[in-house]
């Protein structure tokens, strides 16, 4: 029968709560990373420089078709070869920065399309330059119907952590993993990771949803 | 590309005599389609002339390459003198960089069919954003301003409104106020009441009413409200196949038409209304 015990429980809790700030720092800065780096991706695909814009897009879908873990060995291993020695949490933060980077510049994309061109043609109108056209008209519409699309990856590089396992980086997966090799005991770490994800994915939806009514209300658009 | 030879078109134009736009041989084509077909066509400083024409005449264009929406294929635009479309470069007409494209522009406004507000903003930032940003003023002159020209468009009690809250017509209103707050010399209106509901056209046609009796605005307006345009017009162009047709003060276009296709086109309209 299922041997479930409480106080080995109660024993390993703390350490997988501090791991989880672990986890919580590495999406956190990983995000941070994809959505300034996801918007250059997207801008530098609108400019009217050929060269840049395919081979930005050409990256971008380069790094949707390979897998995320591939991607992260590559800098961790492959790097040291080409002279780039990183940490794991730097190799890490690259690695899924720019995975997720690409991901979101899609959803800009999406986002900045749908912004109807009068708009374009009232902001010449006024002589606004290309800059501030984009920064005052542009993305401050693209940006509510790009938040569902935010909002899941934020959930997405949440979960997607526990990848960062494989190059050391001491997060939740990888301590319920070091205690599961010392212990010979899995049920209770590996349980207790589904349960602090699932304790944090599902409210951070629905504050997503929350924050995303009240971004619409804020600009005028609700 | 540019398919006529511009090499003998003057740089500027003298200052005092030259109209404040003027359209010299300009063409615009899409491919195979000829949309304008080297046209010319000067406006006085101050006159208020309205294009009318049948859709696909080319009468939108005309406004929206003036505003630099759209380049043109041939020819050049002049506006207060001086080229827009190009500039002097060596001694000869080169095809105008941003930079000239911006100090040009500066002189031209534009309300488009469907308003196109800033729908983040609110009517008063709506009006300052110009003004703020690229005219450098500061907040206090760009809301006194605005507030000003809100006011004078019936909209002052709007003004902490986003457009989403507004009706078509007092969107249109502020749309207007925006494009003043920039001071242009030369407005250009867009079938500005296309859009709108009959019941407020009204309150639109008479904001351009009163802009023509108090203001010396050079304006351009495209229109298919025959009476209006015959009430404020100092001319009328109809606009046929890229072409202007024909065109003289409202009483001659309207009371004697001189081409057939005119004849048909008015008849036709005021059949339809």
């Amino acid at each position: 029968m299922l041997d479930w015990r409480w106080d080995f429980t109660w024993e390993i809790l703390p350490r997988l709560l501090a791991a989880t700030g672990n986890t919580l720092l590495a999406a956190g800065l990983g995000y941070a990373i994809a959505v300034v780096l996801g918007l250059v991706l997207a801008l530098a695909q609108r400019t009217p420089l050929t060269v840049l814009t395919v081979a930005v897009r050409e990256m971008v879908e380069f790094i949707r078709s390979t897998p995320l873990v591939l991607q992260i060995f590559f800098v961790f291993y492959v790097g040291p070869q080409f002279g780039i020695r990183l940490s794991p949490w730097t190799a890490g933060m690259i690695a899924i920065g720019l995975h997720y980077a690409a991901y979101l510049s899609e959803v800009y994309r999406g986002g900045l399309e749908s912004v109807p061109k009068g708009q374009w043609e009232a902001a010449r109108s006024l002589n606004l330059s290309t800059g501030r056209t984009y920064f005052r008209v542009i993305l401050p519409q693209a940006l509510p119907p790009s938040l569902a699309g935010m909002g899941n990856y934020l959930v997405g590089i949440f979960k997607d952590t526990p990848m960062l396992s494989v190059i050391g980086v001491a997060e939740l997966m990888h301590t319920a993993n070091a205690i599961g090799s010392q212990t010979y005991r899995f049920l209770e770490p590996f349980t207790l990771v589904g349960i602090i994800f699932l304790l944090i994915s599902l409210p951070t939806a629905a504050a997503i949803r929350l924050f995303e009514g009240w971004v619409r209300r804020k600009l005028g658009m609700g | 590309m540019d398919i006529s030879d511009i090499s003998d078109f003057p740089l500027a134009l003298e200052r005092d005599t030259a109209p404040m736009v003027s359209f010299r041989k300009v063409t615009k084509s899409y491919g195979s389609l000829v949309v304008l077909d080297a046209l010319d066509l000067d406006v006085a400083e101050g006159e208020m002339v309205t294009i009318i024409g049948p859709s696909g005449s080319g009468k939108t264009t005309v406004l929206r390459m003036l505003m630099t929406l759209e380049t043109i294929n041939g020819g050049v635009i002049y506006v207060d003198g001086e080229p827009l479309t190009h500039m002097e470069r060596d001694g000869r007409l080169v095809r105008a960089n941003d930079r000239h494209l911006r100090k040009i522009r500066s002189k031209i406004g534009m309300c488009f069919q469907h308003f196109n507000l800033f729908p983040h903003m609110t009517a008063l930032e709506n009006c300052m954003e110009g003004p703020v940003h690229v005219l450098g003023l500061s907040k206090r002159q760009a809301r006194e301003r605005s507030e000003e020209l809100l006011a004078m468009v019936g909209m002052a009690d709007k003004r902490d409104q986003h457009p989403s809250r507004l009706s078509g017509g007092q969107q249109q209103r502020v749309a207007i106020a925006r494009a003043l707050a920039m001071r242009p010399k030369v407005m250009l209106f867009d079938e500005v009441t296309s859009a709108l509901d009959p019941e407020v056209i009204g309150e639109v046609t008479n904001v351009i009413r009163e802009l023509v009796g108090k203001h010396n605005l050079t304006m351009l307006m495209v229109t298919h409200q025959m009476g209006f345009a015959k009430d404020i017009s100092d001319r009328i162009c109809f606009f046929y196949g890229g072409r202007i047709e024909e065109q003289g003060t409202p009483e001659e276009l309207f009371g004697n038409p001189q081409k057939e296709r005119t004849r048909q086109f008015l008849s036709a309209v005021k059949e339809a209304t």
